[in-house]
């Protein structure tokens, strides 16, 4: 419309940063991994943990997301514009800001035999004066990290779902299943869960690829011997001696093997339930009876989860804060500041370089975005189904498989263990997220007011800044929690493009959660969750404060 | 700087179907309505005259304003002045600003600017409200502010996109002639767009269907 210029390029240039490092890194992570006649698969088909590993992938991932799905749907369907419902959200909202490593911290802290939950039963309960020898965290199965995957991936999954119910018109759809007869939950699974999935769809395959492949999560709450395959591929890389390196490599293609083969299993069981769902939607049923159990299930199920990582980071908390705590008590017996005093100078200067890291790779994410969203309106384009699966692109592909080769390149490079390094790789993961979180926002805006500034004289960069920048200073600042957020919780990144010389909160609290000082863990996590949570407070109170006498602009809904 | 607004040939369709069809002059300080049922066809030739028109229209003719070619012109190059069907007042602005953004760039320094911005409030009897919310106006208080920022921006002719459908009966016939006689004090060659008999006969001018057939009011 107003000719061609730098922005028309944004799309392309956007979509080619995130694209071009995921197979750059692919490339360099296969490479090595065949070369010198493939020694590296063959020392990682020797392995001993190789199949223990391999079913620990796939198990929690598959068995996290299908939980999680599960748990999200029985949310929506049974408890939907109930006063628990919005109970449940307030909980589940907030704790998507906490990094996936300081909720798993909380929850080791919590459920450990020495945890939380076992001094606030001991010993009146049963009778434990000292821990007890149980294998409840880092258990064999993968039980507790399955646990921590579902508490951290339900508030995800939940708030998706809750952004894509206004485009399934569920309360309309509801009201005349029901009306015909129908149960709740029969209604909902007929009449609204067809479009709601399908908006659930690419968010559902990232959790299954992070759930197959999450690093810290697997080192904190996961087994340890073996490891996860992920977990291990990472120890495998910092194998001083070469053979460690293309060991590594060929564990990173069997991950990218097994989660290519979760996604086309996933998507082959969606096919096979699709006819099911419709041969189930033609026999009518009504199903009544399932209604009271499932809003049992599904209040239960929400509250646990929230429950658990909520009493897991106050565990965290009272821990950093904790004098004398000996093992039946269920409280410190004193408080005291000495851990945060003594860790003082190593807090601020780890806290500095995180905000740092996370605040340049927002910023830089933003601004892309907005570019991209501005061409999109200034232009006429409609993204293509490519374009968002080029935006999931950093999502589904599992960091081990991409990162060792990027990481490789930086070496090359000289790159590698800089500041700015870091930033790029963050980009590439906080960009997507900045994309989704603003996207909707930006285009649900009244194009009227675009067309009445434009009538008014005012060129489209003046539209854009005086108008809709500011209008949309709500969603803008909210894009820039969850991308502040996003950053601050990237281990891997941080850790294999960082050289280790790099350190953020993230990686120090996943190097300390080995050693036993749950104090210093416990500064550290609270620190890692408090700074994402005051992101998301300064979003909400800026635009509270700013449009104070600015009644047109106040939240509406 | 008001002029005459000339559709020359100006024809749109969109599959085939002709929508607009229209080959006329509007001389400065006359109001020609363009009627008609809605779907047929006026946001059409209202979009075209803008130059939003979306790419799923075939336009052919040209758009003169003053005997300038505008057909090519972005909208904020165009000059043409819009009253929406809703104030579309920017809400995060106060009222003064909403004027000011109006403002050619050209009219430089705060005080000339507030000095325009108070001036305009006092002729649409609103005197002392530059620092009010705009969402604490009525509705009629709103569109005056409406009209009088869309005339602080010094548009060469004026499309009236049915501005007075949504206001109530007592306050319409008011709000009305509030802004027809600006435009005829202006001298604007103006085009009102409408589905209401009343509003036409009110222009008091010619009156047309998207498709150029002359009506009667």
């Amino acid at each position: 419309m107003t000719g061609t210029g730098p922005l028309r390029w944004a799309p392309g240039l956007t979509l080619c940063l995130l694209a071009v490092p995921v197979a750059a890194g692919l490339i360099g992570t296969l490479v090595p991994a065949f070369a010198q006649d493939a020694a590296g698969f063959r020392a990682l088909l020797d392995w001993p943990g190789l199949p223990r590993a391999v079913a620990l992938s796939v198990g929690t991932g598959l068995g996290a997301t299908l939980i999680s799905l599960v748990i999200t749907l029985l949310l929506v369907a049974s408890l939907w514009g109930s006063r628990v419902f919005a109970v449940i959200q307030q909980l589940l909202a907030p704790l998507l800001a906490v990094p996936h490593a300081a909720a798993a911290l909380g929850l080791a802290f919590l459920i450990a035999p020495s945890g939380w939950l076992a001094r606030l039963v001991s010993p009146w309960a049963t009778g434990w004066t000292q821990p007890p020898d149980l294998l409840i965290l880092n258990d064999p199965l993968g039980l507790s990290l399955l646990l921590g995957l579902v508490s951290k991936e339900v508030p995800f999954l939940f708030l998706m779902a809750l952004a894509a119910l206004p485009q399934t018109d569920m309360a309309r759809r509801l009201n005349v299943a029901q009306s015909l007869g129908a149960g709740r939950t029969a209604s909902f699974a007929i009449a609204v869960f067809p479009s709601l999935y399908r908006q659930l769809r690419l968010p559902l395959y990232a959790v299954l690829a992070y759930s197959m492949t999450a690093v810290d999560m697997a080192i904190i709450l996961g087994p340890t011997r073996p490891t996860s395959l992920s977990a291990q591929v990472v120890i495998w890389m910092a194998d001083p001696n070469l053979t460690g390196r293309s060991t590594a490599a060929a564990g990173a293609v069997l991950q990218l093997v097994l989660v290519l083969g979760a996604l086309a299993l996933w998507a082959g069981a969606e096919r096979l339930g699709k006819p099911v769902l419709t041969r189930i939607a033609f026999a009518g049923p009504r199903a009544h009876g399932l209604d009271p159990a499932a809003r049992l299930l599904a209040i239960i199920a929400g509250l646990l989860c929230a429950g658990a990582l909520i009493l897991g980071l106050a565990g965290l908390a009272l821990w950093s804060f904790a004098g004398l705590w000996q093992f039946p008590d269920a409280v410190p017996a004193n408080l005291t500041l000495a851990t945060w005093t003594r860790a003082a100078p190593d807090l601020v200067l780890t806290g500095g370089v995180t905000l740092g890291i996370a605040a340049l790779a927002t910023l830089m994410s933003l601004a892309l975005v907005l570019a991209c969203l501005e061409a999109e309106h200034r232009f006429a384009l409609t993204p293509g189904a490519g374009a968002i699966w080029v935006l999931y692109l950093p999502l589904l592909v599992p960091q081990v498989a991409f990162l060792p080769g990027l990481q490789l390149a930086a070496l090359r490079s000289g790159a590698e263990g800089t500041v700015l390094a870091v930033v790029a790789a963050h980009l590439i993961f906080v960009l997507p997220y900045v994309f989704l979180s603003l996207a909707p926002a930006w285009r649900a805006w009244d194009g009227r007011i675009a067309v009445a500034g434009l009538a008014l004289g005012a060129t489209p960069d003046r539209v854009f800044w005086r108008l809709r920048l500011p209008m949309l200073l709500r969603p803008v600042l909210t894009a820039t929690a969850v991308g502040l957020a996003v950053s601050i919780g990237q281990y891997l990144p941080t850790l294999l493009i960082g050289g280790g010389r790099i350190e953020t909160l993230t990686t120090e609290a996943v190097a300390l959660s080995s050693g036993g000082n749950r104090r210093l863990i416990g500064a550290y996590a609270l620190l890692q969750m408090v700074l994402p949570a005051l992101g998301f407070a300064l979003a909400l109170l800026l635009p509270a404060l700013v449009f104070r006498n600015r009644r047109g602009m106040a939240v509406s809904g | 700087m008001s002029g005459k607004l000339t559709l020359e040939q100006l024809s749109i369709t969109r599959a085939g179907v002709p929508l607009v069809a229209l080959d006329l002059s509007v001389a400065p300080g006359e109001v020609l309505t363009i009627m008609g049922a809605s779907g047929s066809g006026k946001s059409t030739a209202l979009a075209a005259i803008l130059g939003t028109l979306a790419p799923a229209f075939r336009m052919t003719g040209r758009i003169l304003l003053s005997g300038r070619d505008v057909t090519a012109l972005p909208l904020h190059k165009r000059r043409i002045g819009l009253l929406f069907q809703d104030d579309v007042l920017f809400p995060h602005l106060s009222v003064g600003d909403n004027l000011a953004f109006a403002l050619p760039p050209q009219l430089g320094g705060r005080r000339a600017r507030q000095a325009a911005v108070e001036r305009a409030l006092e002729q649409a009897g609103l005197p002392g409200f530059a620092p009010r919310d705009p969402a604490t106006l009525s509705g009629g208080q709103r569109a005056r502010v409406a009209l009088m920022r869309t005339l602080l921006a010094e548009p060469c002719a004026l499309l009236l996109d049915e501005p007075f459908s949504r206001l109530d009966a007592d306050l319409r016939a008011q709000i009305r002639s509030f802004v027809l006689d600006r435009v005829r004090d202006q001298g604007l060659a103006a085009i009102l767009v409408t589905h209401d008999a009343e509003d036409a006969r009110a222009a008091a001018g010619r009156v047309v269907s998207p498709l150029g057939i002359a009506l009667s009011p």
